[in-house]
């Protein structure tokens, strides 16, 4: 055990410093009237500013581990931290006109979503169990107070509930393989956790016991990323929450969801990867492959983008399971990709949404083309990235991961993810018929949205083709974080 | 009576954190009644999983499994109250809390 100094906190500065935003917006909002919560917004949007730069600023140059060892800072939690701070910040900056519309501009929103935050980053930067578990926890129970955070709507209320017992028997489950870990290696931390793995594997003593852990974390990750066997509150979740939390839940916690996979499953249990790639391939060709199938049938976008998520997380997986730096490094593209197409997809379901009315059917879209050009045709970029149409961004995050899949010799995985994105294309491309070749509905309202909101939409769903267009920096980025 | 029973070892405390796990999984599947039930298995569920940290942790002789216990309690007692809470949301709105009825969302 390392001693812990008060040096200690400063490598965890991000961390301190959004605690402590969080604890400044709580009371800030306090003192701040009703009529003037936009102050607490403005002040929440400062505090992620800041703490994007304490992350910046205080990235240490190599590889630290601090508190214990409970606690690394390295490239990859760097890249990741500051990816889910930007996508924080363009998310709560979508989601203000829908809650001010909906009376939910509360302070306590702002202060759940930048907790929401704080798990990610703690899981970020997790280097033992227990770190992991605790940001697993601050950002699940904070996302639980957000679904059912419009008291008045009933859907939201069922599918908190939904989300809250199934992400409860999701930690339960993690937990239980933590215990059989921990009885079999003596340890929490990732680092002694690997390295007594590595014996047990070097003296041939894969027991039984360590199997039957490692196949309880599997279903505990495989339920935090939402892979199909383990989906089920995907659709549900995504369809019942106000949009404004769907699109947070969409985008910030697959990041975390990345984390997770990368550290328990490529550092902590790096030696059984022989094991769990057998169960990854499983769960990423059913993910792929049932997501996308079952998305067609669809007629809430919501909905749909849900099955495309659960899609996409088989994707992810396949990245990860080939266990290599090159599958690492595409997952970790597919992912920052991802959850740049999920905040634009989302974002455009905000922007059509009226007070007391969701946007959030297929044919609220119709005529979209006609209504506003411009953001149909920013839309028309966001689908057409997110089915793999080069030369957008979502193209090269799919060729990076089967790329990865082919160099490990695994084929036929590869044909089921190209035959599982043909299916795929045809539910995103019938958004693009229906904007373009529908006539728009009689009493369609026109588009809102403030000229900040509508630049940022348009700024990241530009980012879609832009990223595409020059995909160099951003694949050379993940490459260099990932150790090899 | 010459009835010798075996010491009570770490495999013991094993099975019985299993079969409790095993009851509180069961449960809430079986469960098609009454969410209050659904949060009382998932009690027992972490609690399941406190009986195998502190066995290991004795059986290794190393103190950090029993600290881990502390980090669960507490998150349980966090994950109690905002499940009760969102019970009462669900309770005002629908006024039923049967799992059977939660059945809104489709597809």
């Amino acid at each position: 055990m390392i001693p812990t100094s008060l040096a200690d906190f400063a490598i965890a500065a991000p961390e301190v410093t959004l605690l402590g935003v969080a604890c400044v917006v709580l009371l800030l909002d306090l003192f701040i009237g009703e009529s003037r919560r936009g102050w607490t917004f403005l002040a929440t949007l400062l505090g992620l500013a800041l703490t994007a730069f304490v992350t910046l600023y205080c990235a240490p140059a190599d590889r630290t581990v601090a508190l214990g060892g409970l606690y690394v800072a390295d490239a990859v939690a760097t890249v990741i931290k500051f990816a889910a701070i930007a996508t924080m910040a363009v998310v709560l900056l979508y989601s203000r006109d829908y809650l001010s519309a909906r009376g939910l501009l509360q302070g306590e929103y702002l202060v759940l979503a930048l907790f929401v935050l704080l798990g990610v980053m703690v899981m970020a930067s997790a280097s033992s169990l227990l770190s992991m578990y605790m940001g697993i926890e601050i950002m699940a129970l904070s996302a639980y107070g957000l679904v059912a955070f419009d008291r008045e709507n009933p859907i939201a209320a069922e599918s908190a509930m939904k989300y809250f017992v199934l992400g409860a028997i999701a930690s339960g489950t993690l937990l239980y393989g933590i215990s059989i870990l921990y009885g079999v290696t003596g340890s929490f931390d990732l680092n002694a956790v690997q390295a007594g793995l590595e014996r047990e594997v070097f003296f041939g003593g894969r027991h039984i016991g360590l199997l039957f852990g490692l196949a309880f974390i599997i279903v505990g990750v495989a339920f935090k990323f939402g892979a199909v066997p383990f989906h089920m509150w995907v659709p549900d979740v995504y369809h019942g929450a106000p949009t404004s939390v769907t699109l947070m839940l969409g985008s910030v916690p697959k990041l975390a969801s990345f984390a997770l996979a990368w550290r328990v499953l490529a550092e902590g249990l790096g030696p059984l990867s022989h094991e769990w790639h057998d169960m990854l391939v499983v769960l990423s060709v059913l993910s792929m492959v049932i997501g996308n199938i079952v998305a067609i049938s669809q007629t809430n976008l919501k909905r749909m983008l849900a099955y495309s998520t659960i899609s996409h997380v088989g994707f992810i997986l396949l990245g990860i399971l080939t266990a290599n730096a090159e599958g690492y490094t595409a997952a970790l593209y597919y992912t920052l990709t991802y959850v740049i197409m999920a905040a634009a997809s989302f974002g455009m379901i905000l922007l059509l949404s009226r007070q007391g009315f969701e946007a959030d059917r297929i044919e609220d879209f119709k005529g979209l083309a006609q209504r506003s050009p411009w953001f149909a045709w920013m839309m028309l970029m966001v689908m057409m990235s997110t089915a793999g149409v080069p030369p957008f961004v979502g193209f090269f995050a799919k060729l990076y991961v089967i790329q990865a899949v082919l160099n490990a010799g695994m084929v036929w995985l590869a044909l089921v993810a190209v035959l599982a994105s043909v299916v795929g294309a045809y539910y995103y491309l019938r958004i693009v018929k229906v904007m373009f070749f529908d006539a728009p509905a009689e009493r369609a309202p026109a588009l809102g949205g403030s000229p900040a909101f509508r630049m940022v939409l348009s700024a990241n769903s530009l980012a879609v083709l832009g990223l595409g267009v020059v995909n160099g920096p951003l694949i050379a980025l993940c490459q260099q974080v990932i150790p090899h | 009576m010459n009835l010798q029973l075996p010491p009570v070892g770490l495999e013991h405390y094993l099975f019985l954190a299993g079969v409790l796990f095993s009851i509180s999984v069961a449960g809430i599947f079986l469960n098609r009644k009454n969410v209050i039930l659904l949060l009382m298995c998932i009690e027992l569920m972490l609690l399941a999983v406190n009986f195998n940290f502190v066995a290991f942790s004795h059986w290794l002789g190393n103190l950090d499994g029993q600290v881990f216990v502390f980090f669960i309690l507490t998150v349980a007692a966090a994950e109690a109250a905002i499940g009760l809470a969102i019970l009462v949301v669900l309770f005002r709105e629908r006024r039923t809390i049967n799992v059977e009825e939660l059945d809104t969302m489709r597809g």
